[in-house]
């Protein structure tokens, strides 16, 4: 081998050798066209290669790969970048634009009218958890709900009071379909609780006006709940307060495809009322039973089916001093038993499209009876007030069933189609003093069609367009209702909305048969909205005007009020504010609610429109929350105010026969301080086998007098303050979770 | 001149031939496996994270990789806290326990029943309760302690295992069930675990000492 030759196979090797391991040095900046985005992965595909941007968004690194190669950047919250470079030896420069992935939770979305929380959303408002910490609340879903602007105070009976709106005027849905007795059944004067815990459900939407074409037979307010998928895990758990006891278990199978779970609540008012004082003097101190049954399957990788049912009876008897007749007794006794079952299914049917279908079917049976008792608490007929003396029996069988097909189009643009229907059949019972029986029968078949559609014209505006079809076999009539809000997205963390829609309600069945043809009432929602959202805070502002038409108007028979016509009508105005922070105070959470309101109405047997004794002009809540890890305990604090109600005593006048105002005042303005405190032992301990939470909340702690209004004698000669129960509430409870893991027993085995 | 392209095709083949070598993942993971004890901030954290990331999809029959990678992510995701897990930030820990865990998932369906798969699990689910414990912390709670419990019957010589519950005892003031001499005997008995503990390999989970002898230092 020549010297030259020797020189050559050198050279090439070593060119070789150097083109082998020479390095390809890639680097650039990884921006969203603005700024630099920090902790992107860069990486060359199928290679170890790559590195993460620094705070600016640089970023740089060297390969030995050759050839062709695909480079992809990601980053949480961005559309994967792929691009494919060629390596060679030197430097390579590639800026890498990032764009923004357009989810749910960075477009805008159609807000007006609507409280959203729910897990899809970014920034919950009030989850399972707030509702149970909101001091005023006590654990029920629509008495933390009235912390947020647009509900009133009301404490006399149960229900959520919207912007002049009376509580009848809300509906509420679990897993699309409407829920018929969502609440106890209630007694005079007194308001009952929802039958579901909040922990049942994962979503919550409250709707203050202006709701989707998919709900209907709300003239008011619908307030949308989701239940809860499959569980973390299989758990049992347990619980023993002042009211009661309740235990349950939920096992989720092995797969983690599919879980079962069954609970039962024993709650006996005995030792509280012992303890606190009430105002009614209970005979029968009231007791509930509450069982519930569930299974939820995944019938695949989108698709869920849930079943949920519950069985509750309740029993309760008092007497109050009568106004009708002194040294006289009112008593009051009720029984009920319910039962409801829910059956839901929701999935991907191909693609793009999704179906949600839902079945509900409740069976509800209410005796109520009411009588005087003379001073030896015997039961005696008072001539003249022989109507105090009555039982009523009233039997109801609901069926609802409903179907949403979903078409997704590019984008987030979708289209969202479908039918409900909606079967109910009331029987009452109506026995009188004389043992006359009185009879009733009112059957309904409602069915609905809607057709909505979610126009997404860029990430920033959209619409939401929608009408909705009724048919009531009841009064023989249809209605169609056009549905329409838009939004626009002002900036990275505001946006403002408006809406619009017409809303059409079945007259109250209590008001039923009527004394001649009815037709649907009927309400009008002008809504305008700007709110400003991030994670740390959430500020919103919203105007309302809500026109009321063919509300019924009733007319006496003698002893009941039945509806005559759809001559009423009224209006409400007004506007709301909400500001809620987790920030500003370093772990805590606050949020400041009010709601302005100006309306008034003709209906029932108003003789003319009035500000009705539901509406309070201003309505204020500040709920505070704290929790310290370092004592893993919470501390919650709520403060609601409402100005003074009107109250009414309207009679009937033989010699104009005309209804009449009697009398009319003004309550007092409400407050209630609430406190609750929670305890939570187990937060840091690892080895824990029980998961404990330890409850303490005390209602109007400063024992403010709180007047909700006035009842009459029969004949209005004398009045009396509505007022609660007790003047302060005091409530105890432990709540144990076991997390239940059968795979230990199953490692032991195999050991 | 044959062989002289003989020559040059094999110097080639070796090249080609070396870079293809297990060799390469094994050293690879080494050099970031050493550095785990050392990484103090958060983006360190995720830039150890990605790296791991890449080796896992790269290879995508290795679970060591995967369980590092969310292991690296849950770490970061403890770091954006206050830097002890108590309290924290949802939005900014959720997507990296998002993360981890769906690593996680992958490593575990190559390696079923190893207790270091249940440490993360247990470390996943404390991130997720502890950036909301009021809310989470009946959910959360047991899932962070039935993986625990898991780790630990799957293998009761597991440091890291006794660093957990150390950590969990150290940061719970003693009116509160916390203690610190119970946290002190944690540690010195994962210390104790780590004389004896002999990782599979250079590359199978071995790390802990540093934070162990930090915390025996606090006493």
């Amino acid at each position: 081998m020549k010297y030259s030759q020797k020189i050559l196979i050198i050279t090439i090797l070593s060119a070789f050798q150097y083109l082998a391991s020479a390095q390809t040095t890639i680097k650039g900046r990884v921006t969203d066209k603005k700024n630099g985005i920090a902790g992107v992965s860069i990486s060359l595909k199928d290679t170890y290669d790559g590195a993460t941007s620094d705070s600016a968004g640089h970023y740089s690194f060297t390969t030995t790969e050759k050839g062709e190669f695909v480079l992809t950047a990601s980053a949480i919250g961005y559309k994967p970048f792929e691009q494919m470079v060629k390596l060679e030896p030197g430097t390579l420069t590639i800026d890498i634009l990032l764009k923004e992935e357009i989810t749910e939770l960075t477009a805008v979305t159609v807000t007006a009218g609507t409280f959203e929380a729910s897990d899809k959303k970014k920034v919950t408002v009030l989850g399972p958890i707030d509702i149970v910490t909101t001091a005023s609340g006590n654990g029920d879903i629509t008495e933390a709900l009235k912390s947020l602007p647009g509900a009133q105070q009301i404490g006399e009976s149960e229900g959520l009071f919207v912007r002049g709106g009376t509580a009848g005027e809300t509906k509420i849905f679990i897993d699309g379909t409407l829920v018929n007795n969502f609440f106890y059944t209630g007694s005079p004067n007194i308001a009952s609780r929802g039958r579901f815990s909040p922990f049942l459900f994962k979503g919550t939407v409250f709707s203050t006006g202006g709701y989707s074409a998919l709900y209907g037979q709300a003239l008011s307010s619908a307030l949308i709940l989701e239940s809860i998928d499959l569980p973390e895990q299989s758990s049992a758990n347990l619980g023993v307060s002042v009211i009661g006891l309740s235990g349950g278990f939920q096992q989720l199978a092995k797969n983690k495809k599919s879980s079962w779970g069954i609970d039962y609540g024993y709650t006996d008012l005995s030792l509280a009322f012992a303890l606190i004082k009430q105002r009614q003097d209970y005979f029968k101190v009231p007791i509930l039973h509450n069982a519930d049954a569930n299974f939820r399957i995944k019938t695949s990788k989108t698709g869920i089916l849930k079943y949920y049912s519950t069985f509750g009876s309740q029993k309760l008897g008092f007497r109050t001093n009568s106004l009708d007749t002194l040294t006289y007794k009112d008593i009051f006794r009720l029984k009920n038993i319910n039962m409801y079952h829910n059956l839901s299914w929701k999935e991907k049917i191909a693609n793009k499209w999704r179906l949600e279908t839902g079945v509900s079917y409740t069976n509800n049976r209410d005796q109520l009876a009411g009588g005087l008792q003379d001073a030896d608490n015997t039961n005696t007929v008072v001539s003249g007030l022989e109507f105090k003396n009555y039982a009523l029996d009233l039997k109801g069988h609901y069926f609802n069933a409903k179907m949403v097909v979903e078409k997704r189009f590019t984008g987030l643009s979708v289209l969202r189609f479908g039918g409900e229907y909606n079967f109910s059949d009331d029987h009452s019972m109506y026995t009188a003093y004389d043992n006359s029986r009185y009879p009733g029968l009112i059957r309904e078949n409602l069915g609905a069609a809607f057709a909505e559609t979610d126009i997404y014209l860029t990430n920033a505006i959209a619409a939401k367009i929608g009408g909705r079809y009724e048919h009531s076999s009841l009064f023989q009539k249809s209605n169609i209702a056009p549905r329409l809000s838009l939004a626009y997205k002002t900036g990275k963390t505001s946006q403002a909305s408006v809406a619009y829609g017409i809303f059409y309600q079945n007259p109250e069945r209590r008001y039923l048969p009527a004394t001649a043809p009815l037709t649907f009432m009927k309400a009008t929602h002008y809504i305008a909205q700007y709110q400003l959202v991030s994670k740390d805070y959430t500020l919103r502002g919203e105007i309302f005007y809500k026109r009321y038409n063919d509300l019924i108007k009733t007319a006496s028979n003698g002893t009941a009020e039945s509806a005559s016509s759809n001559n009423g009508f009224g209006d409400a105005r007004g506007f709301d504010f909400f500001w809620r922070d987790k920030k500003t105070l370093k772990n805590v959470d606050y949020w400041i609610s009010y709601s302005y309101l100006d309306t008034k109405r003709d209906y029932l047997n108003f003789p003319y429109a009035i500000q009705p004794s539901f509406a309070a002009k201003h309505t204020a809540s500040l709920i505070i929350k704290k929790f310290v890890s370092q004592w893993k305990t919470g501390f919650n604090a709520a403060y609601n105010f409402a100005t003074g109600r009107p109250y009414y005593y309207i009679g009937y006048d033989g010699a104009t026969s005309s209804y009449q105002f009697k009398d009319r005042g003004k309550t007092p303005a409400y407050q209630n301080f609430s406190f609750s405190l929670n305890y939570l032992p187990n937060l840091n301990n690892t080895n824990a086998k029980k998961f404990t939470v330890l409850v303490l909340s005390v209602s109007n702690v400063f024992g403010f007098d709180q007047t909700y209004g006035y009842q009459y004698s029969f004949d209005g000669m004398r009045k009396q303050r509505i007022v609660p129960p007790s003047k302060t509430f005091v409530f105890i409870g432990m709540f144990i979770s076991f997390g239940v893991d059968r795979s230990d027993d199953v490692i032991n085995m195999n050991l | 001149m044959r062989k002289i392209i003989a020559f040059v095709l094999l110097a080639l083949l070796t090249q080609i031939a070396y870079s293809q070598m297990p060799d390469k993942f094994v050293k690879a993971m080494e050099s970031k496996v050493a550095m785990l004890d050392s990484i103090q901030t958060a983006e360190g954290w995720i830039d150890m994270a990605n790296a791991f990331e890449r080796i896992a999809n790269a290879e995508k029959t290795q679970w060591l990789p995967y369980y590092y990678a969310a292991f690296s992510n849950v770490m970061a995701g403890y770091m954006m806290g206050s830097g002890n897990a108590m309290g924290g930030d949802p939005e900014k820990t959720d997507p990296l326990a998002d993360k981890a865990e769906k690593l996680l998932n992958a490593a575990e369906a190559m390696e079923k029943d190893n207790s270091e798969i249940f440490v993360v699990k247990k470390m996943i689910a404390s991130l997720r309760m502890m950036a909301d414990p009021m809310n989470r912390y009946m959910t959360y709670g047991p899932v962070a302690a039935t993986a625990l419990a898991r780790a630990k019957a799957l293998s009761p010589d597991n440091p890291r295992v006794y660093i957990l519950e150390a950590q969990d005892k150290f940061y719970t003031p003693e009116q509160f069930g916390g203690s610190k001499t119970e946290a002190k005997e944690l540690f010195l008995k994962a210390y104790k675990e780590f004389e004896i503990f002999k990782p599979a390999s250079p590359i199978h989970p071995d790390w802990g000492r540093s934070q162990v002898n930090y915390f025996l230092t606090q006493f």
